[in-house]
């Protein structure tokens, strides 16, 4: 029985040999070793009966044992021999395989909608208005004072005599608190409209999105808090973020909210003005006028509103030097994002 | 806004790091766009004092100096042609090596046999003014070798600020000061005016519309253009240049020294956001200063030589016969200060906002004072303005005040009060301060706090217009403690009560629905030629080719593909989901379109294709209508076109409502261009149902295959319905597989092949029963259409 277990361990060797073997060598060692009659693993099975039934047991379970793995090791290298023996053949499988053409989303589209499932994680639903609209839902209820001087024509488009292609998705706060009762929170996404020459940098038509949350004890903390989740959510969760005064007619305060720039990482570079921030979005506290106009008590409710712009992102997320690209749609262009902006 | 970091170290007091101002100003107050260092170009330039002046051995008007660089090697000798040239005198010296502006490298050089370590500069050659008469003579302590922007302090930073419409009190460095004392904690005080004397008389304010000072007889007969208005006369002045240090305030903020008097008035205005004018006294008739509407046609010559029509809708400075100045805004080319000038008429006014505004925009004509006066500026600290605007005139130009200025204000007004609870101080910051550091905070930039009852009153100083309620108080306790002091943790929050809009989930799936179909997005530009006569018109285009707003998306995809045409783009599918607008009656109708253009190979070339992919034709174009219709108008069938066109329309189930179209295009195509073809559906929000589950057949299908001959005039969808009609439920399904015209088929006529597939869910069909049904089927069709078995 000890020579028998020898021999198996000996056998064992064996199996080393077969992964470099070639068609012929193969034959030859399955033969030496499986082989019907005189296969070296045949005959110590072909012993077994001979043995006292506790050796039987032993030396039986590791003869089969082997077995099964070198039928599996022949196995692998007959595929292997096999696929091999394919390309030799004709079939030259680096050639290209059949394909469908590229297709997918804009980039803006992707972009919008990637900002609208980060905020819809935080609770909020969209909400859409008309993009032709008068002087009351663009302006005066937005709380902007009648001589303002973003009311000079010469910054809108005019369509009629009281009526614009909104400069601002902001109307559709209005229309969402006349509309509905808080708590209130959604984001606006939609097209919006300024009488700028369409060059690199600016296009008289672009998208925006808007968002607004009304509720009672909403606070500056709050307003932070959401703004920053979203700025870590939809660059990298280690995002520094910053918030710093400025002004709009329509919240107070108001604040402007900067990212660490995503070219330099915060060291400063060409596209960052050297300043290492990037600035993401206009934003602030309703302005309690703005409730008042609309029927809500500005007492009892308090509430944030922020605004960005989809393409500005887009371009300084990916790169795009140009904004008039995002308006071309030469297929090369528009095929690099379609399967996906990140 | 640009100011200048030396001149803020002045009014705080101490000296500043322009990074670390514009990072507070920032954080704080207002965006810094830029800091920009000045005269980095000057860094070359060392402090040197000449000891000895010998005459150039070889020609007359060049001297030979030794000079005291502040080298380790000693003196050097300069050749120097200057006049000036003095022994023991301090100039700015350019050693071997430097580089000058304008790019100038000086090297050793011989001047007529005797070489010169460097030169020795004139202003000009500095960059610092036209005067090349001699070299510039420096009054400093210096050490020799010193950096000369160092010790002449022309070393500046400008700090640009993006200052918003709200904060005018920003326009001047004392504002900016103020603002950057609260950060830093350190008080403003305005710099002592070299060689100035305090004047003692304050004038008193008149409640009144009229007044004389000095002779001159003012009167204010628009208190509505011009609320309060002041005038000092001051004689005797002697027009020239300005004091170094006056000229470099304004030379560092950009500003080109004009003369004594101007300056004087341009460092008010940048000093203390008071714009001032000054003008000639003896060239106003009167004497008089008329404060008045214009009248309707009046002109006036205005500074820049422009001839200026007024309206009554402007407020015009006038003598006792025409205007002088149009108020706020510029003054006549007659009336400016010149160098004949010796006694001054100085205005100190504060015009109504709205009404320099309106004027700014219809004379097409701005300036730093209608800039200060559009946003408002202090009416309050006006005779401190124009008492130091006095004091520095007499400093700098000479000349002497004889009455007291005239103070005109008929309905004096006081600082607004706002009370403010501290409570909602807390209510809508979300954190709790302390009332003593709302108080710190406020007083810091100049509000007075007083307790009153369980509130604070608040005292608005002049310079600030923006603040007129509680909620802008509290702003300013939250920029002034800085946003970034308050947490952002996310707290739970109430869900909303708006539904998620159907708009967007409709324009979501049908681009979902497109892109998967092998469809590029693209997104248009909605503004472009009238594309039909109810296009809305834009009033106030920017160009003719942009002056209406699309009415269908069509035109500018066929657009997008001729552009990737002009690429070498051949194969372009494209699709949009955009708005579209229309002109009805005297209302705009807008709603969302959905349009796809398609043109080229049906699908990328695979090598193992061998012959060429073949272009996509009219029923690629149908597919892909079909789809677009199915996502965005499912109420809509597919009809062909009426009257033998090529294309179909989407109609609407019910009331015939025409809402899409396909077809092939027209467009201005290269001679390698495939077909164009392209659909547009109005996107409509109807309901859409829940989808219930079939149950999927157990039984096995019968299927056959049936040859037709079509007599002409008979369509695939006449032979469907009859033949689905006769052969009832057991028929499951019908493709067309095949069609053929030709040889073995009757003129006119065409074979169409269909495979049949037939079923009963409920039981195994026999052949028999297939057979039966079939035969009704042709039955009808031959009845009906006269359609028969094409016999093989
Ligand atoms: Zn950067």
């Amino acid at each position: 029985m000890r020579d028998l277990l020898a021999a198996l361990g000996e056998l064992r060797e064996r199996l080393k040999e077969i992964p470099q073997a070639d068609e012929r060598r193969l034959q030859d060692l399955k033969t030496e070793i499986l082989g019907r009659k005189a296969g070296t693993l045949t005959q110590i099975l072909g012993a077994l009966p001979r043995l006292d039934p506790a050796s039987k047991k032993e030396v039986g379970a590791s003869a089969n044992a082997l077995k099964r793995e070198f039928e599996t090791a022949f196995a692998a290298r007959e595929r292997a021999l096999k696929h091999a023996a394919g390309v030799v053949t004709g079939l030259d499988l680096t050639m290209p395989g059949r394909a469908a053409w590229r297709a997918g989303l804009h980039l803006v589209t992707q972009v919008v909608d990637e900002i609208c499932d980060i905020f819809r994680e935080l609770g909020f639903t969209r909400a859409v208005g008309p993009e032709v609209e008068n002087e009351r839902y663009n302006f005066f209820a937005l709380n902007f004072p009648r001589d303002h001087p973003a009311l000079d024509a010469q910054d809108s488009f005019y369509v009629g005599p009281d009526l614009l292609l909104r400069t601002h998705t902001s109307p559709v706060q209005i229309r969402t608190l006349e509309r509905y009762p808080p708590p209130i929170r959604v984001v606006i996404p939609g097209q919006v409209y300024r009488r700028d020459p369409f060059d690199a940098s600016h296009s008289p038509v672009f998208q925006q999105i808007e968002g607004l949350a009304v509720d009672e004890g909403i606070t500056f903390v709050d307003f932070k808090a959401t703004l920053a989740t979203f700025a870590r959510r939809f660059f990298t969760a280690d995002t520094r973020v910053r918030f710093r005064p400025s002004f709009f007619p329509f919240t107070e305060p108001s604040a402007e909210m900067d990212v660490q720039c995503q070219i330099c990482g915060g060291v400063g570079c060409p596209t960052c003005k050297q300043t290492g921030w990037m600035e993401i979005l206009g934003s602030g506290m309703v302005h309690p006028a703005v409730l008042d106009n609309c029927g809500v008590d500005s007492e009892r409710f308090t509430g944030f509103a922020w605004g960005m712009g989809p393409e500005r992102i887009a371009m300084s997320r990916h790169g795009i030097p140009d904004i008039r690209l995002l308006f071309e749609n030469d297929v090369r262009f528009l095929s690099q994002f379609a399967g996906g902006a990140r | 806004m640009i100011v200048s970091r030396r001149w803020l170290e002045a009014l705080l007091n101490r000296p500043l790091d322009a990074r670390d101002a514009a990072e507070r100003l920032t954080l704080h107050v207002a965006a810094v766009d830029a800091v920009i260092p000045l005269h980095q170009e000057l860094g070359d330039v060392r402090i040197a004092r000449v000891l000895e002046v010998k005459k150039h051995p070889d020609a007359d008007r060049l001297s030979l100096c030794l000079v005291d660089a502040g080298g380790a090697n000693g003196p050097v000798e300069v050749v120097c042609g200057a006049p000036n040239v003095q022994a023991g005198k301090t100039y700015p010296y350019a050693p071997v090596g430097a580089v000058l502006p304008g790019g100038l490298k000086l090297e050793r050089k011989k001047i007529r046999g005797v070489e010169s370590n460097g030169m020795l500069c004139s202003a000009k050659e500095l960059g610092l003014g036209a005067d090349q008469s001699g070299i510039l003579e420096l009054d400093t302590a210096a050490p020799p070798g010193t950096r000369f922007v160092d010790a002449v302090g022309l070393a500046d930073h400008q700090i640009v600020i993006d200052v918003a419409a709200n904060r005018p009190d920003l326009l001047c460095h004392k504002g900016v000061a103020r603002e950057l004392g609260a950060s830093l904690g350190a008080p403003v005080k305005l710099p002592v005016i070299p060689g100035a004397k305090a004047l003692t008389d304050r004038p008193s304010v008149r409640q009144s519309d009229r007044g004389v000072v000095d002779g001159v007889e003012v009167r204010l007969e628009d208190p509505e253009g011009a609320p309060r208005y002041m005038i000092a006369v001051i004689r005797g002045v002697r027009v020239g240049s300005s004091p170094a240090w006056l000229a470099e305030r304004l030379t560092a903020v950009g500003q080109r020294p004009i003369n004594n008097v101007v300056d004087a008035t341009n460092y008010i205005l940048f000093e203390l956001n008071q714009p001032l004018h000054a003008f000639d006294l003896a060239k106003l008739r009167g004497p008089a200063v008329v404060v008045r509407r214009a009248r309707p046609g009046e002109k006036i010559v205005t500074l820049d030589g422009a001839t200026r029509t007024l309206t009554t809708e402007m407020t015009a400075i006038c003598d006792a016969e025409r205007p002088t100045i149009v108020a706020g805004v510029m003054g006549s080319a007659e009336s400016e200060v010149s160098s004949d000038t010796t006694d001054l008429v100085l205005e100190c006014a504060y015009f109504q906002p709205t009404r320099i505004r309106r004027t700014r925009r219809a004379l097409g004509l701005s300036s730093e004072s209608s800039y200060r006066f559009e946003r408002g500026i202090d009416m309050l600290g006006m005779p401190d303005a124009l008492r130091r605007a006095v004091e520095l005139i007499a400093a700098v130009a000479g000349g002497e005040i004889r009455a007291p200025a005239l103070d005109l204000w008929p309905e004096p007004q006081q600082e607004r009060t706002i009370f403010l609870r501290p409570d909602r101080v807390d209510t809508l910051l979300g954190v709790s301060i302390e009332r003593s550091e709302v108080e710190r905070l406020l007083t810091s930039v100049g509000f007075f706090v007083a307790p009153k009852d369980a509130r604070l009153a608040v005292q608005v100083p002049g310079w600030r217009p923006d603040v007129t309620r509680e909620v802008d108080l509290i702003e300013e306790v939250a920029r002034l403690k800085g946003y970034d002091a308050f947490p952002d943790e996310l707290r739970a929050y109430r869900p909303g009560t708006v539904p998620d809009a159907p708009e967007e989930r409709a324009r979501a799936r049908v681009r979902d629905a497109l892109a998967s179909a092998g469809l590029l997005e693209a997104r248009t530009l909605p503004i472009g030629s009238a594309d039909g006569p109810d296009a809305v018109a834009i009033l106030n285009p920017m160009s003719v080719e942009e002056a209406h707003l699309r009415r269908r998306l069509i035109p500018g995809l066929i657009g997008r593909v001729e552009h990737n045409w002009a690429n070498r783009n051949r194969d372009v599918r494209l699709f949009e989901v955009g708005t579209v607008f229309r002109r009805r009656a005297s209302a705009i109708d807008e709603w969302t379109s959905v349009a796809g253009v398609l043109t080229g190979a049906r699908r990328p070339p695979h090598w193992s294709d061998g012959a060429k992919v073949p272009d996509m034709d009219i029923w690629d174009l149908k597919y892909h209508f079909e789809l677009a219709v199915a996502a965005a108008a499912p109420s809509c069938d597919l009809q062909p076109l009426a009257g033998g066109a090529v294309g179909w329309e989407a109609v609407e189930r019910g009331n015939g409502a025409v809402l899409g179209w396909a077809g092939p295009l027209e467009a201005d195509a290269p001679v390698w261009a495939a077909p164009l073809f392209g659909f547009e559906v109005r996107l409509t929000l109807a309901e859409r149902g829940i989808i219930t589950y079939r149950p999927l057949p157990p039984q096995p299908p019968v299927e056959r295959d049936l040859a037709l001959l079509l007599p002409p005039g008979v369509s695939a969808a006449q032979v469907s319905d009859v033949l689905r009609r006769a052969a009832g439920s057991l028929l499951e399904r019908l493709e067309v597989f095949d069609e053929y015209r030709g040889s073995g088929i009757p003129e006119g006529y065409r074979s169409v092949a269909w495979h049949c597939t037939f079923r009963d869910p409920a039981r195994t069909l026999r052949e028999r029963e297939v057979d039966t049904v079939l035969e009704q089927g042709l039955k009808a069709l031959e009845g009906e259409l006269g359609v028969r078995r094409r016999e093989s």
